[in-house]
């Protein structure tokens, strides 16, 4: 989120679209509530199905699943073309008059430098036209056909509300009410918010759906705003808190990203990542890249990076491509991979075409789970009937299953969707002999360094100098790993502004980042987090809800980065400095510096005015309606079909189907279904009575929602003759799973490209291990294939048949 | 906790008078405005939770309900029906539990000193010590809500977690309840939070939402607000005019003198039952709500 | 008459024996009235965050025992921080119901392996599954570890073993998570962000 949770009730307008917070986020959609009661607002949703929170909704606009672009350029389109959008916030903050490449090109369905061999793009003509100085040239009128703002009209031209109908399903007036509460908040003084989740990550074209909401934002004038915003409502409690340390294959902590092969040095690594600004007078925080780089380095290795040995980048693992979930299981299902572990972490369900992942987990030699509960992985080589019909005795992998503390029973911190680290405490010893992960780690890696030390192995090196500087090597206590993430001076860091002065003394801790050296003075785990636990102590323990306005609770716990609570605040006034709307001023110019009751997302003591621009965290300091070469499939968003597409077509460009740059491995493309077998739309997706695979195993959960079911609508029931609680079987081209029927009005037929279109639901939360009903696994059903940025699964779309039993 | 306590109203089948000296309480009330709940059922969590109860492990049988009724571990449920109204799709899901009538024809049925206890601020507690597992109370209560265990043999219901109430806490389904659409507070302060609630859905096109709270059975202590207060029967068969049951009338006018006569009367009883049911007659109830 | 069949058939089932008894006098003297005693009155509360969605509400775990040394403590009841700026005490079906989670029949008690080709669980010690583990991961990663790639560019890079971590884990998991994995030339490790 850019914003917090808190910050809902202050939106005029609540779109839920690409997920269902109601059900998913029920606490957190309090504040939507409160926003309706409160503030007025109007809540809207667009979904498939008439979820929870459509019940409370005051408006419903039915979509086909995969469509959410077509609709959200139509938006654009919409504001574009009525002139109902905010227009010095469009030219002040976004990169609206930009001049673009005079290559770049878009024409059925492909953008320029497309290789259909590779299906990649040679994105060097997504750029913008620059001047002497390197600097992007502009038009403030706004004439230049090649500006932004004209190349995007031309784009969107074609999402007229007959196309959006044609496409989504949705009926046009319907679309038209969704356009025209959203123009309202174009005005100074009004704002959306809208939130999302996996139903727009989880498809072939996820992160631009997520982008094309975000140019609706910025058109108007959202960004920075209280009340507005982008909001990512996340799906698990610490899947921030993972993202933001680097837990990803090409990533490291702080979005630092991993040295690949073609950075051959430090000094290439350096050079690639801290960029330079693309505007005159812009301020771009990546420019202190080597200061985050450098002192996780030293976080890494302690005294053993020095500058001699490039801070130890020799020792850092260097990417060819990544090693993302679908890549890796491809390569385990072909004999590549010999071990893995999973910690807290079930892949027999959550991973798409479970089949394929339990006959890849087959051919590993080892596979160690770290768990708390009983994972339908951990037993995958146990036969399950229907649900998980394997020949045990030909499984040859040797599986270790170690039990692991819960929340209850350790220390430790977690960080929610509003960017809040929140310290937490142990209530419990854990059960049995369960430890906790960090033991388990220490466990293994105390194991395997002392066998390098005696018995030499292939390059210990890094192994060797790991910094493992805990009390006890064998226990890291949750305290000491927080302050190596936060860091510390490893000499004085003299002010330079005052001399004789500190900004801090060697071993204390860092009170921000701003402090960081590239020099190898400071260390920081992960730069973001630094600030957490300072001098004055536990920062993430803080426990003062005093609101300081709009319901901003900055002495409760503690915020990356630097306790900021909504991001691109700056955002949040003119270029002039005086706010967008007086009611809701979150930081103003004092004459000398910006204050407020956040703390301020730009530099401080930058003057109302100039020329820096509010996002900071850009080359030319705007928001992006072009998105450059950012992402995989072109810098503007395009409609592109789900690989299972019940039309079979692409209403707009019948040769580009779907998303031309994403990656599918052979012979998943064979598994992919087509409409005359499969001729229903599916989609995967969580009830409010279950938390993913882990509730089957807590039984008052498992009370409230106790069997695996489907859901149908009463058309489609009554043509397959399927009654309230029947038996069916759901098919994909993968698999199959059975279920019980829940026939609803809920989900109606749509007319799509002049066919009847029916949708199916499949929640997901059953499994063969657990206390509620034995189920099957949904992912059976889900293709393997994913976003061609992400590589996150398309588990919202795809076909299949029902049948009844 | 006191043994005796002395803010009580009403005690069953008491010839003698409890001790209502401290009956300057003020009255409390649960508000479930159906309008703001989206159905998670966190209430019916905190329910079990907090009681330490534990229903059995269902089924599903076509709908989101779970479990399907009421029952003696499961004090509270959501219903969910869906409906069309002018074209619109609704999804009316309501929390359905004990009601803690003014009125109780639980109370006024029961045959057991003591075992049902009206406190001053409005609580219907059963008293499951004493309760003899009778069912008379089922019968009187006018929203079908108390059930009997086939464990012990006597009767449960939400006891508006008077634990909580007693010692200045609000129950543990308002506490929980994600959304505040469950709220909890005097009785006053509910009632006035409910106009707020309706003129606001009055705005946003239902012209008849409004306040439940049936003058049929005195008013109750768990009320709902409902977009559609004029047609209750939408809401998974909320009762537009609860009363209490005519059979607790024939109980307490006619009955009750016989006890002392001895088991006769439970014979009696049963036989006038059938006698006022009927075995065809077509349900009255299920009728008036479908309006 | 306002009595539903089913009201009647209850009535009918449950009643009468008991109800004769009733009428016959045997019943409890001195009905007091009395409402069950407060349970947390004494009990230990701990601060702790839901571990389910990225809402991150605050509960409040009441534990038996006041902390003295010879009372194990055992989490018996769960409810929402009515402190916490957004949930402000409430919790969601999940969240209310976390005690069943710390108490579920299905929680894991001891380290067990299963041997290729086998069909049950066998417990161990956690010094023998650190041994084995530990030997395993070595074995492999001194077998395929890649120092250089084809244009003799140091990689340093292991490929056949990769690594899931864990979305509820604390940062501090996360952080010394990071740590081993990249020590140890791991490329393919991954966490629920990705799906």
């Amino acid at each position: 989120m850019t914003n917090h949770w808190v910050d809902i009730r202050n939106a005029n307008i609540i779109v839920v679209m690409g997920g269902n917070s109601a059900e998913a986020h029920p606490v957190g959609f309090r504040w939507v509530i409160e926003a309706k009661t409160r503030n007025k607002a109007k809540l809207i949703v667009i979904d498939p199905r008439f979820t929870r929170t459509a019940s409370v909704a005051d408006h419903y606009a039915p979509i086909r699943t995969g469509t959410d672009i077509a609709f959200l350029s139509g938006v654009i389109r919409y504001l574009l073309q009525t002139g109902k959008y905010n227009k010095e916030y469009t030219l002040a903050y976004t990169n609206a008059a930009l001049l673009v490449n005079p290559d770049f090109q878009f024409s059925e369905g492909l953008f320029s430098g497309y290789d259909e061999a590779t299906r990649k793009y040679d994105k060097a003509t997504w750029s913008y036209q620059l001047d002497d100085q390197g600097f992007a040239r502009r038009d403030d009128t706004l004439q230049d056909p090649r500006c932004v703002l004209n190349l995007l009209k031309a784009h969107v031209a074609r999402y007229t509300p007959e196309m959006v109908e044609r496409i989504c399903g949705t009926p046009k007036e319907t679309f038209l009410m969704v356009c025209e509460h959203l123009a309202g908040t174009a005005a100074p003084d009004r704002t959306t918010s809208f939130l999302y989740a996996l139903g727009w990550t989880q498809h072939s074209i996820g992160s631009q759906n997520i982008r094309t909401m975000a140019m609706v934002q910025l058109l108007l004038g959202n960004m920075g705003m209280v009340g507005g915003g982008v909001n990512a409502l996340r799906g698990h409690s610490n899947i921030q808190g993972l993202t933001d340390i680097g837990l990803l294959s090409t990533s490291l902590p702080g979005y630092l990203t991993l040295p690949s092969e073609k950075e051959t040095d430090l000094a290439a690594h350096l050079a690639k990542y801290t960029s330079k600004p693309l505007a005159d007078g812009q301020m771009n925080y990546w420019q202190n890249y080597p200061k985050f780089f450098v002192s996780l380095m030293k976080s890494f290795w302690g005294d053993n990076a020095s500058s001699d040995n490039n801070w130890g980048y020799d020792w850092l693992p260097k990417w060819d491509k990544g090693y993302d979930v679908l890549q890796y299981f491809e390569m385990m299902s072909q004999g590549k991979v010999n071990g893995y572990l999973c910690q807290g972490f079930n892949p027999v369900a959550s991973f798409p075409n479970k089949n394929k992942i339990v006959a890849s987990l087959s051919q590993l030699k080892f596979l160690v789970i770290i768990d708390p509960l009983v994972t339908d992985t951990s037993t995958f080589w146990k036969n399950h009937g229907e649900q998980n019909d394997v020949k045990t005795e030909q499984i040859q992998t040797e599986v270790f299953r170690l039990p692991t503390t819960c929340f209850a029973e350790e220390d430790g911190a977690i960080i929610n969707s509003g960017r809040w680290l929140q310290w937490h405490w142990k209530g419990a010893d854990a059960p049995g002999e369960a430890i906790a992960d960090v033991e388990i780690l220490a466990g293994i890696f105390v194991k395997l360094k002392a066998l390098y030390a005696k018995e030499g192995g292939a390059y210990p090196e890094p192994i060797m100098k790991l910094s493992w500087a805990y009390a006890n090597p064998m226990e890291p206590k949750p305290e000491e790993l927080a302050k190596e993430m936060n860091g510390k001076a490893l000499a004085d860091l003299p002010d330079p502004k005052e001399p004789g002065k500190f900004l801090a003394r060697k071993g204390e801790l860092l009170p921000g980042f701003a402090l960081l050296q590239a020099d190898g003075s400071t260390s920081s785990g992960c730069w973001i987090f630094t600030g957490s636990w300072t001098q004055a102590g536990n920062q993430m323990a803080r426990r003062d809800n005093t609101d300081t306005g709009f319901g901003n609770t900055p002495a409760w716990a503690w915020a990356w980065p630097a306790n900021r609570r909504i991001l691109y605040n700056r955002a949040s006034a003119r270029p002039d400095g005086t706010p967008w709307d007086p009611a809701r001023q979150l930081i103003k110019w004092n004459g000398e510096k910006w204050v407020g009751s956040d703390v301020p997302d730009y530099k401080l003591d930058e003057p109302p005015g100039s020329a820096m621009a509010p996002f900071i965290m850009q080359a030319e300091g705007l928001g992006r309606l072009f998105a450059l070469d950012k992402m995989a499939e072109g810098p503007f968003p395009e409609h592109y079909e789900p690989f299972e597409s019940p039309i079979g077509t692409n209403p707009l460009h019948p040769k580009v189907v779907s998303n031309p740059a994403a990656r599918v491995f052979k012979g998943d493309l064979a598994d992919m279904g087509k409409a005359d077998a499969y001729p229903y739309a599916a989609t995967t997706y969580r009830l409010t009575e279950h938390f993913h695979y882990w509730t089957k195993n807590v039984r008052l959960n498992a009370i409230l929602q106790p069997e695996q079911f489907v859901e149908i609508g009463e058309a489609l029931a009554k043509e397959k003759g399927i009654n309230h609680g029947d038996m069916v079987k759901v098919s994909s081209k993968r698999g199959y799973i059975k279920a019980k029927a829940v026939v609803t009005k809920r989900i109606k037929p749509l007319t799509v490209d002049g066919k009847t279109v029916h949708h199916v639901g499949i929640p997901i939360h059953w499994g063969y291990e657990g206390v509620a009903k034995k189920g099957f696994i949904a992912n059976t059903l889900t293709p393997f294939v994913g976003d061609a940025n992400t590589q996150t699964p398309e588990f919202k779309s795809f076909l299949v048949n029902v049948e009844k039993l | 906790m006191a043994l005796q306590s002395q803010d009580i109203l009403r005690r069953s089948a008491s010839p003698t008078q409890p001790p209502v000296a401290r009956e300057h309480k003020i009255e409390v009330a649960k508000l479930i405005d159906v309008t703001t709940c989206i159905g998670c059922k966190a209430c019916q969590v905190a329910c079990a939770e907090w009681n330490d109860l534990r229903d059995e492990i269902g089924s599903n049988v076509g709908v989101y309900d779970n479990p399907a009724d009421l029952s003696a571990q499961s004090w509270t449920v959501m219903r969910y029906n869906e409906v069309e109204e002018n074209g619109k799709l609704e999804w009316l899901i309501r929390k359905d539990g004990c009601m803690h009538c003014a009125d109780p024809g639980c109370l006024k049925a029961c045959p057991s000193p003591g075992a049902i206890i009206q406190y001053a601020n409005g609580i219907v507690d059963f008293q499951s010590e004493y309760c003899i597992g009778c069912g008379y109370c089922i019968s009187g209560c006018p929203f079908d809500i108390p059930r009997l265990s086939q464990k012990d043999n006597k009767v449960y219901k939400c006891t508006l977690c008077s634990d909580r109430v007693m010692v200045g806490q609000e129950p543990a389904c308002v506490k929980t309840c994600p959304t505040g659409a469950i709220r909890f507070g005097s009785k006053e302060d509910m009632t006035a939070f409910a106009g707020e609630r309706v003129e606001d859905l009055k705005s946003r096109g239902f012209p008849n939402a409004g306040l439940y709270d049936p003058p049929g059975v005195g008013g109750t202590h768990v009320m709902y607000v409902l977009h559609h207060a004029d047609r209750p029967g939408l809401y998974s068969g909320l009762r537009k005019n609860p009363t209490i049951s005519p059979v607790v009338k024939l109980w307490k006018g006619l009955l009750k003198p016989l006890a002392t006569i001895g088991f006769a009367a439970a014979g009696l009883f049963g036989f006038l039952h059938y006698i006022g049911v009927g075995p065809n007659r077509p349900d009255d109830d299920d009728e008036e709500d479908q309006a | 008459m306002q009595v539903t069949r089913r009201q009647f058939f209850k009535l009918s089932a449950g009643g009468l024996a008991t109800s004769t008894l009733a009428m016959l006098g045997m019943l409890p003297q001195n009905a007091l009235a009395d409402v069950r005693s407060y349970k947390l009155l004494r009990a230990t509360e701990t601060r702790n965050t839901c571990p389910y969605c990225s809402v991150g509400c605050g509960i409040l775990m009441y534990s038996l025992g006041d902390g003295a040394k010879n009372a194990k403590s055992t989490i018996f009841h769960i409810e929402g921080d009515p402190d916490h700026p957004v949930n402000r005490g409430a919790l969601c079906p999940k969240g209310a119901g976390l005690v069943d989670f710390v108490h579920s029949e299905n929680r894991l008690k001891h380290p067990e392996v299963r041997e290729p080709g086998g069909k049950e669980w066998k417990r161990i010690s956690w010094e023998e599954a650190f041994e084995r583990i530990a030997r395993h991961m070595k074995q492999d990663r001194d077998a395929h570890f890649v120092e250089k790639n084809a244009d003799g560019v140091t990689v340093n890079r292991w490929l056949t073993t990769g690594m899931l971590c864990a979305s509820a884990s604390s940062n501090e998991t996360g952080w010394l998570s990071q740590k081993f994995v990249r020590s140890l030339g791991m490329l393919a490790v991954d966490n629920q962000a990705r799906v």
